[in-house]
Protein backbone atom coordinates (compact mmCIF):
# COMPACT_ATOMS: atom_id res chain seq x y z
CA UNK A 1 0.00 0.00 0.00
CA UNK A 2 1.34 3.42 -0.96
CA UNK A 3 0.70 6.63 0.96
CA UNK A 4 -2.27 7.63 -1.21
CA UNK A 5 -4.04 4.33 -0.49
CA UNK A 6 -3.19 4.82 3.19
CA UNK A 7 -4.74 8.29 3.26
CA UNK A 8 -7.88 7.08 1.48
CA UNK A 9 -8.09 4.00 3.73
CA UNK A 10 -7.68 6.16 6.83
CA UNK A 11 -10.47 8.50 5.74
CA UNK A 12 -12.84 5.73 4.66
CA UNK A 13 -11.99 3.56 7.67
CA UNK A 14 -11.48 0.51 5.46
CA UNK A 15 -8.67 -0.83 3.26
CA UNK A 16 -8.92 0.48 -0.28
CA UNK A 17 -7.02 -0.95 -3.24
CA UNK A 18 -5.81 0.65 -6.47
CA UNK A 19 -8.48 0.66 -9.16
CA UNK A 20 -11.27 0.82 -6.60
CA UNK A 21 -13.82 3.58 -6.92
CA UNK A 22 -14.59 5.25 -3.62
CA UNK A 23 -16.62 8.22 -2.48
CA UNK A 24 -14.67 10.37 -0.07
CA UNK A 25 -15.18 13.56 1.86
CA UNK A 26 -12.91 16.16 0.27
CA UNK A 27 -10.94 18.35 2.67
CA UNK A 28 -9.96 21.16 0.29
CA UNK A 29 -11.67 22.12 -2.99
CA UNK A 30 -10.43 24.91 -5.22
CA UNK A 31 -10.79 26.53 -8.61
CA UNK A 32 -9.12 29.42 -10.44
CA UNK A 33 -10.33 32.12 -12.80
CA UNK A 34 -9.97 29.81 -15.80
CA UNK A 35 -12.14 27.05 -14.33
CA UNK A 36 -14.32 28.88 -11.79
CA UNK A 37 -16.79 30.36 -14.33
CA UNK A 38 -18.01 26.85 -15.20
CA UNK A 39 -18.08 25.91 -11.50
CA UNK A 40 -20.38 28.87 -10.93
CA UNK A 41 -22.54 27.96 -13.93
CA UNK A 42 -23.01 24.39 -12.73
CA UNK A 43 -23.95 25.48 -9.20
CA UNK A 44 -26.07 28.53 -9.93
CA UNK A 45 -27.52 28.00 -13.39
CA UNK A 46 -27.46 24.30 -14.22
CA UNK A 47 -28.39 22.94 -10.77
CA UNK A 48 -29.82 26.05 -9.11
CA UNK A 49 -28.20 25.23 -5.76
CA UNK A 50 -28.63 27.76 -2.97
CA UNK A 51 -26.24 26.42 -0.34
CA UNK A 52 -22.89 24.62 -0.49
CA UNK A 53 -22.22 21.89 2.08
CA UNK A 54 -18.48 22.48 1.68
CA UNK A 55 -18.41 26.30 1.38
CA UNK A 56 -15.88 26.65 4.20
CA UNK A 57 -13.57 24.10 2.52
CA UNK A 58 -13.92 25.76 -0.88
CA UNK A 59 -11.52 28.33 -2.32
CA UNK A 60 -11.45 30.54 -5.40
CA UNK A 61 -8.15 31.94 -6.68
CA UNK A 62 -7.93 34.83 -9.12
CA UNK A 63 -4.47 33.97 -10.39
CA UNK A 64 -4.49 33.12 -14.10
CA UNK A 65 -5.38 36.41 -15.75
CA UNK A 66 -4.66 38.64 -12.82
CA UNK A 67 -4.82 41.61 -12.75
CA UNK A 68 -7.47 41.48 -15.50
CA UNK A 69 -5.85 42.02 -18.93
CA UNK A 70 -9.19 42.57 -20.68
CA UNK A 71 -12.84 43.18 -19.96
CA UNK A 72 -13.78 39.53 -20.39
CA UNK A 73 -11.39 38.54 -17.57
CA UNK A 74 -12.56 41.47 -15.44
CA UNK A 75 -16.13 40.20 -15.83
CA UNK A 76 -15.13 36.70 -14.74
CA UNK A 77 -13.32 38.08 -11.71
CA UNK A 78 -16.36 40.14 -10.77
CA UNK A 79 -18.60 37.08 -11.10
CA UNK A 80 -16.23 35.09 -8.85
CA UNK A 81 -16.25 37.81 -6.18
CA UNK A 82 -20.07 38.02 -6.15
CA UNK A 83 -20.41 34.25 -6.03
CA UNK A 84 -17.85 33.86 -3.24
CA UNK A 85 -19.61 36.46 -1.12
CA UNK A 86 -23.07 34.98 -1.75
CA UNK A 87 -22.10 31.37 -1.05
CA UNK A 88 -19.39 31.85 1.59
CA UNK A 89 -16.58 30.48 -0.56
CA UNK A 90 -13.10 31.71 0.44
CA UNK A 91 -11.71 34.07 -2.18
CA UNK A 92 -8.07 34.94 -2.83
CA UNK A 93 -8.15 37.99 -5.03
CA UNK A 94 -5.71 39.42 -7.57
CA UNK A 95 -2.15 39.58 -6.27
CA UNK A 96 -2.50 37.12 -3.38
CA UNK A 97 -0.78 34.33 -5.24
CA UNK A 98 -1.00 31.22 -7.38
CA UNK A 99 -3.42 28.63 -5.98
CA UNK A 100 -1.04 25.72 -5.41
CA UNK A 101 1.52 27.96 -3.73
CA UNK A 102 -1.06 29.58 -1.46
CA UNK A 103 -2.80 26.39 -0.31
CA UNK A 104 0.56 25.09 0.93
CA UNK A 105 2.04 28.37 2.17
CA UNK A 106 -1.09 29.41 4.08
CA UNK A 107 -1.63 25.98 5.65
CA UNK A 108 -4.94 25.39 3.85
CA UNK A 109 -3.79 21.96 2.70
CA UNK A 110 -2.02 19.97 5.38
CA UNK A 111 -0.57 16.45 5.57
CA UNK A 112 -3.11 13.64 5.40
CA UNK A 113 -5.77 15.62 3.57
CA UNK A 114 -7.52 14.82 0.29
CA UNK A 115 -7.59 17.91 -1.92
CA UNK A 116 -8.99 18.53 -5.38
CA UNK A 117 -8.32 21.54 -7.54
CA UNK A 118 -9.87 22.53 -10.83
CA UNK A 119 -6.37 22.97 -12.23
CA UNK A 120 -4.16 20.28 -13.67
CA UNK A 121 -1.18 21.15 -11.48
CA UNK A 122 -2.97 20.38 -8.22
CA UNK A 123 -0.60 17.41 -7.52
CA UNK A 124 1.95 20.12 -6.59
CA UNK A 125 0.60 20.15 -3.04
CA UNK A 126 1.41 16.45 -2.62
CA UNK A 127 4.86 17.73 -1.61
CA UNK A 128 3.55 18.01 1.96
CA UNK A 129 1.87 14.60 2.09
CA UNK A 130 -1.52 15.55 0.66
CA UNK A 131 -3.46 13.24 -1.67
CA UNK A 132 -4.14 15.89 -4.30
CA UNK A 133 -5.58 15.53 -7.76
CA UNK A 134 -6.68 17.84 -10.55
CA UNK A 135 -10.29 17.78 -11.70
CA UNK A 136 -12.58 19.73 -14.01
CA UNK A 137 -15.13 22.38 -13.13
CA UNK A 138 -18.12 20.04 -12.76
CA UNK A 139 -16.21 17.83 -10.30
CA UNK A 140 -15.21 20.88 -8.27
CA UNK A 141 -18.83 22.10 -8.30
CA UNK A 142 -20.19 18.71 -7.17
CA UNK A 143 -17.61 18.53 -4.36
CA UNK A 144 -18.51 22.05 -3.20
CA UNK A 145 -22.24 21.21 -3.25
CA UNK A 146 -22.08 17.78 -1.55
CA UNK A 147 -18.71 17.91 0.20
CA UNK A 148 -17.69 14.59 -1.35
CA UNK A 149 -16.71 13.11 -4.69
CA UNK A 150 -16.05 9.77 -6.36
CA UNK A 151 -12.40 8.98 -6.84
CA UNK A 152 -10.69 6.07 -8.53
CA UNK A 153 -7.73 5.11 -6.36
CA UNK A 154 -4.68 5.18 -8.66
CA UNK A 155 -1.90 2.63 -8.72
CA UNK A 156 1.29 4.09 -7.25
CA UNK A 157 4.72 4.19 -8.86
CA UNK A 158 7.64 4.60 -6.45
CA UNK A 159 10.56 6.78 -7.49
CA UNK A 160 13.66 6.72 -5.32
CA UNK A 161 15.97 9.74 -5.58
CA UNK A 162 19.47 8.94 -4.46
CA UNK A 163 22.77 10.84 -4.24
CA UNK A 164 23.71 14.49 -3.81
CA UNK A 165 22.77 17.19 -6.30
CA UNK A 166 25.82 18.38 -8.28
CA UNK A 167 26.54 22.10 -8.62
CA UNK A 168 24.04 23.86 -10.88
CA UNK A 169 21.55 20.99 -10.73
CA UNK A 170 18.22 21.53 -8.99
CA UNK A 171 14.94 19.74 -8.39
CA UNK A 172 13.73 21.09 -11.76
CA UNK A 173 16.53 19.18 -13.46
CA UNK A 174 15.57 16.01 -11.56
CA UNK A 175 11.96 16.13 -12.69
CA UNK A 176 12.82 17.14 -16.28
CA UNK A 177 15.15 14.16 -16.45
CA UNK A 178 12.42 11.84 -15.11
CA UNK A 179 9.90 13.21 -17.64
CA UNK A 180 12.44 12.68 -20.41
CA UNK A 181 12.65 9.02 -19.41
CA UNK A 182 8.98 8.30 -18.74
CA UNK A 183 7.46 10.53 -21.44
CA UNK A 184 4.19 12.43 -21.33
CA UNK A 185 2.01 9.34 -20.97
CA UNK A 186 4.37 7.43 -18.67
CA UNK A 187 2.30 7.76 -15.50
CA UNK A 188 -1.17 7.52 -16.97
CA UNK A 189 -3.70 6.31 -14.36
CA UNK A 190 -0.90 6.26 -11.78
CA UNK A 191 0.25 8.31 -8.84
CA UNK A 192 3.93 8.90 -8.13
CA UNK A 193 5.40 8.62 -4.64
CA UNK A 194 8.93 9.90 -3.99
CA UNK A 195 11.48 8.44 -1.61
CA UNK A 196 15.25 8.37 -1.19
CA UNK A 197 18.16 10.08 0.52
CA UNK A 198 18.21 13.04 -1.91
CA UNK A 199 14.94 14.24 -0.35
CA UNK A 200 16.79 15.13 2.85
CA UNK A 201 18.49 17.98 0.98
CA UNK A 202 15.34 19.14 -0.83
CA UNK A 203 13.28 21.88 0.82
CA UNK A 204 9.49 22.08 0.50
CA UNK A 205 10.05 24.72 -2.23
CA UNK A 206 12.25 22.29 -4.16
CA UNK A 207 9.89 19.33 -3.62
CA UNK A 208 6.92 21.25 -4.99
CA UNK A 209 8.75 21.56 -8.32
CA UNK A 210 8.92 17.78 -8.55
CA UNK A 211 5.32 17.02 -7.58
CA UNK A 212 4.15 19.91 -9.81
CA UNK A 213 5.58 18.47 -12.98
CA UNK A 214 4.38 14.89 -12.44
CA UNK A 215 1.29 16.24 -14.21
CA UNK A 216 3.41 16.37 -17.39
CA UNK A 217 3.73 12.57 -17.29
CA UNK A 218 -0.07 12.35 -16.91
CA UNK A 219 0.21 11.28 -13.25
CA UNK A 220 -3.10 11.58 -11.42
CA UNK A 221 -1.33 12.54 -8.25
CA UNK A 222 2.14 12.90 -6.75
CA UNK A 223 3.10 12.63 -3.12
CA UNK A 224 6.10 12.87 -0.80
CA UNK A 225 5.73 11.27 2.65
CA UNK A 226 6.06 13.57 5.65
CA UNK A 227 9.67 13.38 6.87
CA UNK A 228 11.97 15.47 9.03
CA UNK A 229 12.22 18.24 6.43
CA UNK A 230 8.43 18.50 6.24
CA UNK A 231 8.00 18.36 10.02
CA UNK A 232 10.51 21.18 10.51
CA UNK A 233 8.75 23.22 7.83
CA UNK A 234 5.38 22.65 9.51
CA UNK A 235 6.82 23.68 12.91
CA UNK A 236 8.38 26.80 11.46
CA UNK A 237 5.05 27.79 9.91
CA UNK A 238 3.04 26.78 12.96
CA UNK A 239 0.90 24.25 11.05
CA UNK A 240 -0.15 20.85 12.30
CA UNK A 241 -0.48 17.48 10.62
CA UNK A 242 -4.16 17.35 9.73
CA UNK A 243 -4.52 13.60 9.70
CA UNK A 244 -1.83 11.36 11.15
CA UNK A 245 -1.61 8.58 8.60
CA UNK A 246 0.57 5.57 9.26
CA UNK A 247 3.62 5.92 6.98
CA UNK A 248 5.39 2.81 8.31
CA UNK A 249 6.03 -0.06 5.92
CA UNK A 250 4.65 1.55 2.81
CA UNK A 251 4.87 -0.96 -0.01
CA UNK A 252 3.29 -2.85 -2.91
CA UNK A 253 3.90 -0.37 -5.67
CA UNK A 254 2.98 -1.08 -9.26
CA UNK A 255 6.56 -0.30 -10.21
CA UNK A 256 9.72 1.19 -8.78
CA UNK A 257 12.67 3.06 -10.21
CA UNK A 258 15.85 4.66 -8.87
CA UNK A 259 17.14 8.01 -10.09
CA UNK A 260 20.84 8.58 -9.53
CA UNK A 261 20.72 12.33 -8.89
CA UNK A 262 24.47 12.81 -8.57
CA UNK A 263 24.90 11.97 -12.26
CA UNK A 264 22.48 14.63 -13.50
CA UNK A 265 23.33 17.77 -15.39
CA UNK A 266 21.27 20.94 -15.88
CA UNK A 267 18.41 19.85 -18.17
CA UNK A 268 16.33 21.67 -20.77
CA UNK A 269 12.98 20.57 -22.16
CA UNK A 270 12.82 21.54 -25.83
CA UNK A 271 9.69 22.31 -27.87
CA UNK A 272 7.14 21.15 -28.86
CA UNK A 273 6.56 18.86 -25.88
CA UNK A 274 7.75 18.59 -22.30
CA UNK A 275 9.32 15.14 -22.71
CA UNK A 276 11.87 16.30 -25.34
CA UNK A 277 14.51 16.68 -22.67
CA UNK A 278 18.19 17.38 -23.38
CA UNK A 279 21.14 18.27 -21.19
CA UNK A 280 21.99 21.97 -21.33
CA UNK A 281 25.18 21.42 -23.36
CA UNK A 282 23.10 19.98 -26.23
CA UNK A 283 21.09 23.19 -26.61
CA UNK A 284 23.57 25.79 -25.39
CA UNK A 285 23.83 28.84 -27.61
CA UNK A 286 20.25 28.87 -28.90
CA UNK A 287 19.33 32.55 -29.18
CA UNK A 288 16.41 33.73 -27.02
CA UNK A 289 14.11 36.75 -26.90
CA UNK A 290 12.58 36.37 -23.47
CA UNK A 291 13.20 34.76 -20.10
CA UNK A 292 10.34 34.02 -17.71
CA UNK A 293 10.97 33.05 -14.11
CA UNK A 294 7.85 32.24 -12.10
CA UNK A 295 4.70 30.07 -12.04
CA UNK A 296 3.47 27.28 -9.76
CA UNK A 297 6.55 25.34 -10.86
CA UNK A 298 9.41 27.74 -10.08
CA UNK A 299 8.23 31.05 -8.63
CA UNK A 300 9.15 30.39 -5.02
CA UNK A 301 11.65 32.09 -2.69
CA UNK A 302 14.40 29.55 -3.31
CA UNK A 303 14.00 30.09 -7.06
CA UNK A 304 14.23 33.86 -6.79
CA UNK A 305 17.21 33.48 -4.47
CA UNK A 306 19.21 31.49 -7.03
CA UNK A 307 18.27 33.94 -9.79
CA UNK A 308 19.55 36.79 -7.60
CA UNK A 309 22.75 34.85 -6.96
CA UNK A 310 23.36 34.43 -10.68
CA UNK A 311 22.38 38.00 -11.62
CA UNK A 312 24.10 39.85 -8.75
CA UNK A 313 26.42 42.48 -10.21
CA UNK A 314 25.54 41.38 -13.75
CA UNK A 315 23.12 42.64 -16.39
CA UNK A 316 20.30 41.07 -18.33
CA UNK A 317 21.34 41.05 -22.00
CA UNK A 318 20.01 44.18 -23.73
CA UNK A 319 18.40 42.30 -26.60
CA UNK A 320 16.06 40.28 -24.36
CA UNK A 321 13.39 40.76 -21.68
CA UNK A 322 13.67 38.94 -18.36
CA UNK A 323 10.34 38.78 -16.50
CA UNK A 324 10.15 37.53 -12.92
CA UNK A 325 6.81 36.85 -11.19
CA UNK A 326 6.92 35.69 -7.55
CA UNK A 327 4.38 32.90 -6.97
CA UNK A 328 2.67 34.72 -4.11
CA UNK A 329 2.60 37.96 -2.17
CA UNK A 330 4.41 36.25 0.71
CA UNK A 331 7.18 35.10 -1.63
CA UNK A 332 7.36 38.62 -3.09
CA UNK A 333 7.63 40.26 0.36
CA UNK A 334 10.24 37.81 1.57
CA UNK A 335 12.28 38.34 -1.62
CA UNK A 336 12.06 42.10 -1.04
CA UNK A 337 13.16 41.76 2.57
CA UNK A 338 16.14 39.64 1.59
CA UNK A 339 17.21 42.15 -1.07
CA UNK A 340 16.70 39.78 -4.03
CA UNK A 341 14.21 42.05 -5.77
CA UNK A 342 16.70 44.95 -5.65
CA UNK A 343 19.32 42.77 -7.30
CA UNK A 344 16.88 41.65 -9.99
CA UNK A 345 15.69 45.16 -10.81
CA UNK A 346 19.25 46.51 -10.89
CA UNK A 347 20.23 43.77 -13.30
CA UNK A 348 17.38 44.75 -15.63
CA UNK A 349 14.60 42.27 -14.76
CA UNK A 350 10.95 43.21 -14.95
CA UNK A 351 9.08 42.24 -11.78
CA UNK A 352 5.49 41.16 -12.43
CA UNK A 353 2.85 40.68 -9.73
CA UNK A 354 2.08 37.14 -8.55
CA UNK A 355 0.23 35.62 -11.53
CA UNK A 356 0.16 32.59 -13.84
CA UNK A 357 -0.10 35.10 -16.72
CA UNK A 358 2.94 34.48 -18.96
CA UNK A 359 2.99 30.68 -18.43
CA UNK A 360 -0.52 30.24 -19.82
CA UNK A 361 -0.16 32.94 -22.45
CA UNK A 362 -2.76 35.08 -20.71
CA UNK A 363 -0.74 38.31 -20.36
CA UNK A 364 2.38 39.97 -18.86
CA UNK A 365 4.74 39.04 -21.65
CA UNK A 366 3.42 37.05 -24.60
CA UNK A 367 5.67 35.83 -27.39
CA UNK A 368 5.44 37.09 -30.97
CA UNK A 369 5.69 34.92 -34.08
CA UNK A 370 9.17 33.42 -34.32
CA UNK A 371 10.24 34.41 -30.80
CA UNK A 372 12.04 32.06 -28.45
CA UNK A 373 11.75 31.93 -24.66
CA UNK A 374 13.46 30.07 -21.89
CA UNK A 375 11.04 29.66 -19.03
CA UNK A 376 10.95 28.06 -15.58
CA UNK A 377 7.35 26.95 -16.17
CA UNK A 378 5.87 23.53 -16.91
CA UNK A 379 4.60 23.38 -20.51
CA UNK A 380 6.09 24.18 -23.89
CA UNK A 381 3.26 23.22 -26.25
CA UNK A 382 3.04 25.34 -29.43
CA UNK A 383 1.33 28.62 -28.65
CA UNK A 384 1.35 28.09 -24.91
CA UNK A 385 2.98 31.47 -24.16
CA UNK A 386 1.84 33.37 -27.22
CA UNK A 387 2.06 32.90 -30.99
CA UNK A 388 1.86 29.32 -32.21
CA UNK A 389 5.10 29.87 -34.12
CA UNK A 390 6.98 30.83 -30.95
CA UNK A 391 9.19 28.37 -29.07
CA UNK A 392 9.54 27.61 -25.36
CA UNK A 393 12.47 25.92 -23.65
CA UNK A 394 11.86 24.83 -20.05
CA UNK A 395 14.66 24.92 -17.49
CA UNK A 396 15.60 25.64 -13.88
CA UNK A 397 15.72 29.22 -12.53
CA UNK A 398 19.55 29.05 -12.53
CA UNK A 399 19.68 28.07 -16.21
CA UNK A 400 17.07 30.70 -17.07
CA UNK A 401 19.01 33.41 -15.21
CA UNK A 402 22.34 32.49 -16.81
CA UNK A 403 20.61 32.53 -20.20
CA UNK A 404 19.24 36.01 -19.43
CA UNK A 405 22.80 37.30 -19.06
CA UNK A 406 24.06 35.87 -22.34
CA UNK A 407 20.85 36.23 -24.39
CA UNK A 408 21.08 32.57 -25.38
CA UNK A 409 20.64 29.23 -23.63
CA UNK A 410 23.53 29.01 -21.17
CA UNK A 411 24.96 26.47 -18.76
CA UNK A 412 24.39 27.99 -15.29
CA UNK A 413 27.46 26.34 -13.79
CA UNK A 414 29.69 29.08 -15.19
CA UNK A 415 27.80 31.65 -13.12
CA UNK A 416 27.67 29.74 -9.85
CA UNK A 417 30.77 30.04 -7.71
CA UNK B 1 -26.32 3.18 -24.81
CA UNK B 2 -25.75 2.30 -28.47
CA UNK B 3 -24.17 4.75 -30.89
CA UNK B 4 -23.03 4.47 -34.47
CA UNK B 5 -21.11 6.99 -36.51
CA UNK B 6 -18.34 7.90 -38.88
CA UNK B 7 -14.87 7.98 -37.39
CA UNK B 8 -12.31 10.76 -37.07
CA UNK B 9 -8.96 9.03 -36.61
CA UNK B 10 -6.37 10.80 -34.48
CA UNK B 11 -2.93 9.88 -33.12
CA UNK B 12 -1.33 9.83 -29.66
CA UNK B 13 -1.19 12.65 -27.12
CA UNK B 14 -4.06 14.78 -28.41
CA UNK B 15 -4.14 17.55 -25.79
CA UNK B 16 -6.93 19.77 -24.56
CA UNK B 17 -5.05 22.54 -26.37
CA UNK B 18 -5.43 20.60 -29.62
CA UNK B 19 -9.15 20.27 -28.98
CA UNK B 20 -9.57 23.93 -28.09
CA UNK B 21 -6.68 26.32 -27.63
CA UNK B 22 -6.48 27.98 -24.22
CA UNK B 23 -6.46 31.38 -25.86
CA UNK B 24 -10.17 31.04 -26.70
CA UNK B 25 -11.22 30.30 -23.14
CA UNK B 26 -12.45 33.77 -22.40
CA UNK B 27 -14.72 33.79 -25.44
CA UNK B 28 -16.82 31.19 -23.66
CA UNK B 29 -17.67 33.35 -20.70
CA UNK B 30 -21.05 34.27 -22.00
CA UNK B 31 -21.44 31.77 -24.82
CA UNK B 32 -19.47 28.56 -25.24
CA UNK B 33 -20.92 28.27 -28.76
CA UNK B 34 -18.62 31.05 -29.92
CA UNK B 35 -15.69 28.64 -29.47
CA UNK B 36 -17.16 25.93 -31.71
CA UNK B 37 -15.49 27.11 -34.91
CA UNK B 38 -12.08 26.72 -33.26
CA UNK B 39 -12.45 23.04 -32.26
CA UNK B 40 -9.47 21.03 -33.59
CA UNK B 41 -8.55 23.97 -35.84
CA UNK B 42 -4.83 23.20 -35.73
CA UNK B 43 -5.23 19.42 -36.04
CA UNK B 44 -8.02 19.07 -38.60
CA UNK B 45 -8.46 22.35 -40.51
CA UNK B 46 -12.15 22.89 -41.26
CA UNK B 47 -13.25 20.28 -38.69
CA UNK B 48 -16.18 22.37 -37.52
CA UNK B 49 -17.67 22.48 -41.02
CA UNK B 50 -17.10 18.78 -41.73
CA UNK B 51 -18.13 17.14 -38.44
CA UNK B 52 -21.56 15.50 -38.39
CA UNK B 53 -23.73 14.67 -35.37
CA UNK B 54 -22.94 11.16 -34.16
CA UNK B 55 -19.35 11.09 -35.44
CA UNK B 56 -16.95 9.14 -33.25
CA UNK B 57 -13.32 9.97 -32.42
CA UNK B 58 -10.82 7.10 -32.42
CA UNK B 59 -7.41 8.06 -31.02
CA UNK B 60 -4.18 6.65 -29.60
CA UNK B 61 -2.59 7.06 -26.19
CA UNK B 62 -3.19 9.79 -23.63
CA UNK B 63 -6.17 11.52 -25.24
CA UNK B 64 -7.09 14.81 -23.57
CA UNK B 65 -3.77 15.43 -21.84
CA UNK B 66 -2.88 18.81 -20.46
CA UNK B 67 -5.23 21.33 -18.96
CA UNK B 68 -8.19 20.66 -16.69
CA UNK B 69 -10.25 22.79 -19.07
CA UNK B 70 -13.73 21.28 -19.25
CA UNK B 71 -14.49 23.22 -22.40
CA UNK B 72 -12.64 20.49 -24.30
CA UNK B 73 -15.14 17.62 -23.79
CA UNK B 74 -18.09 20.02 -23.65
CA UNK B 75 -17.24 21.37 -27.11
CA UNK B 76 -16.79 17.86 -28.54
CA UNK B 77 -20.24 16.99 -27.24
CA UNK B 78 -21.79 20.19 -28.60
CA UNK B 79 -20.34 19.66 -32.10
CA UNK B 80 -22.02 16.26 -32.01
CA UNK B 81 -19.27 13.76 -31.18
CA UNK B 82 -21.08 10.63 -29.95
CA UNK B 83 -18.16 8.92 -28.22
CA UNK B 84 -14.37 9.00 -27.93
CA UNK B 85 -12.43 5.74 -28.18
CA UNK B 86 -8.73 5.83 -27.25
CA UNK B 87 -5.94 3.58 -26.06
CA UNK B 88 -5.76 5.66 -22.88
CA UNK B 89 -7.08 8.94 -21.54
CA UNK B 90 -5.67 11.68 -19.36
CA UNK B 91 -7.63 11.29 -16.15
CA UNK B 92 -9.07 14.80 -15.86
CA UNK B 93 -10.41 14.64 -19.43
CA UNK B 94 -11.85 11.19 -18.68
CA UNK B 95 -13.65 12.41 -15.56
CA UNK B 96 -14.85 15.58 -17.28
CA UNK B 97 -16.28 13.58 -20.19
CA UNK B 98 -18.24 11.28 -17.90
CA UNK B 99 -19.48 14.25 -15.91
CA UNK B 100 -20.88 15.89 -19.03
CA UNK B 101 -22.22 12.65 -20.53
CA UNK B 102 -19.70 12.05 -23.33
CA UNK B 103 -18.90 8.30 -23.50
CA UNK B 104 -15.13 7.67 -23.27
CA UNK B 105 -13.98 4.15 -24.05
CA UNK B 106 -10.55 2.58 -23.49
CA UNK B 107 -9.69 0.11 -26.27
CA UNK B 108 -6.65 -1.87 -27.39
CA UNK B 109 -7.43 -3.09 -30.92
CA UNK B 110 -9.84 -0.69 -32.59
CA UNK B 111 -7.46 2.33 -32.42
CA UNK B 112 -4.80 0.30 -34.27
CA UNK B 113 -6.95 -1.01 -37.12
CA UNK B 114 -9.31 1.92 -37.68
CA UNK B 115 -8.94 4.22 -40.69
CA UNK B 116 -10.36 7.70 -40.99
CA UNK B 117 -14.08 7.68 -41.98
CA UNK B 118 -14.65 4.01 -41.01
CA UNK B 119 -18.07 3.42 -39.47
CA UNK B 120 -17.88 2.58 -35.77
CA UNK B 121 -20.52 1.17 -33.44
CA UNK B 122 -20.34 1.70 -29.70
CA UNK B 123 -22.55 -0.66 -27.72
CA UNK B 124 -22.31 0.02 -24.02
CA UNK B 125 -25.31 -2.22 -23.31
CA UNK B 126 -23.54 -5.36 -24.46
CA UNK B 127 -20.02 -4.05 -23.78
CA UNK B 128 -18.37 -3.96 -27.18
CA UNK B 129 -17.19 -1.59 -29.88
CA UNK B 130 -17.15 -2.53 -33.54
CA UNK B 131 -15.48 -1.21 -36.65
CA UNK B 132 -18.33 -1.98 -39.05
CA UNK B 133 -16.33 -1.03 -42.16
CA UNK B 134 -13.63 -3.56 -41.34
CA UNK B 135 -15.73 -6.04 -39.41
CA UNK B 136 -13.62 -5.99 -36.24
CA UNK B 137 -15.22 -6.31 -32.80
CA UNK B 138 -13.55 -5.51 -29.49
CA UNK B 139 -15.01 -6.24 -26.08
CA UNK B 140 -14.63 -3.43 -23.59
CA UNK B 141 -14.57 -3.23 -19.84
CA UNK B 142 -17.89 -2.31 -18.27
CA UNK B 143 -18.13 0.95 -16.38
CA UNK B 144 -18.69 0.83 -12.65
CA UNK B 145 -22.42 1.13 -11.93
CA UNK B 146 -22.39 4.76 -10.77
CA UNK B 147 -20.49 5.90 -13.88
CA UNK B 148 -22.91 4.03 -16.12
CA UNK B 149 -25.76 5.82 -14.38
CA UNK B 150 -24.12 9.20 -14.98
CA UNK B 151 -23.52 8.48 -18.67
CA UNK B 152 -27.01 7.14 -19.24
CA UNK B 153 -28.50 10.27 -17.72
CA UNK B 154 -26.39 12.44 -20.06
CA UNK B 155 -24.01 13.64 -17.36
CA UNK B 156 -23.94 14.19 -13.62
CA UNK B 157 -25.82 17.48 -13.78
CA UNK B 158 -28.66 15.79 -15.70
CA UNK B 159 -28.60 12.92 -13.22
CA UNK B 160 -28.90 15.24 -10.24
CA UNK B 161 -31.64 17.24 -11.95
CA UNK B 162 -33.59 14.03 -12.42
CA UNK B 163 -32.95 12.25 -9.11
CA UNK B 164 -32.07 15.10 -6.77
CA UNK B 165 -28.72 13.66 -5.66
CA UNK B 166 -25.52 12.14 -7.09
CA UNK B 167 -25.70 8.46 -8.10
CA UNK B 168 -23.31 7.27 -5.42
CA UNK B 169 -25.74 8.15 -2.67
CA UNK B 170 -26.63 4.55 -1.86
CA UNK B 171 -25.00 3.03 -4.92
CA UNK B 172 -21.26 2.90 -4.36
CA UNK B 173 -21.04 3.28 -0.61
Amino acid sequence: MGLIDRIASHILEKDVTPGEIVVAKIDVIYAQDGTAPLVIDVIENELNIKKLVAADRSYFFIDHSAPAPHIAAASVHRKMRFFARKYGVNLFDVGYGISHQVVVEDGIARPGMIAIGADSHTPTIGAIGVYATGVGSTDAAIAMIYGELWLRIPETMKIILTGALPKGVYSKDIILSIIGDFKTDGMISKAVEFHGDTLRSLSIDARMVITNMCTEMSAESAIIPVDGVAINWLKEKGYDIFRKVNEENLGEYVDETVVEVSKLEPMVSTPPDVDNVRSVDEVEGIEIDQVFIGSCTNGRLEDIEVVARVLKGRKVNKKIRCIVAPASRKVYMEALRKGYIDILIESGCIIAPPTCGPCVGAHMGLLAEGEVAISTTNRNFPGRMGHKESKIYLASPATAAASAIEGRITDPRRYLS
Amino acid sequence: MIRQGRCWKLGDNISTDHIISGKYKFEAINDINRMLIHVFEEVIPGFYKMVRPGDIIVAGKNFGKGSSREHAPRLLKIVGIGAVIAKSFAHIFYRNSINIGLPVIIAKVIPDITQNSDVIEVNLVEGYIKNITQGVVEHIQQYPKSIELILNAGGIVEYIKRYGEPPWQGNIR
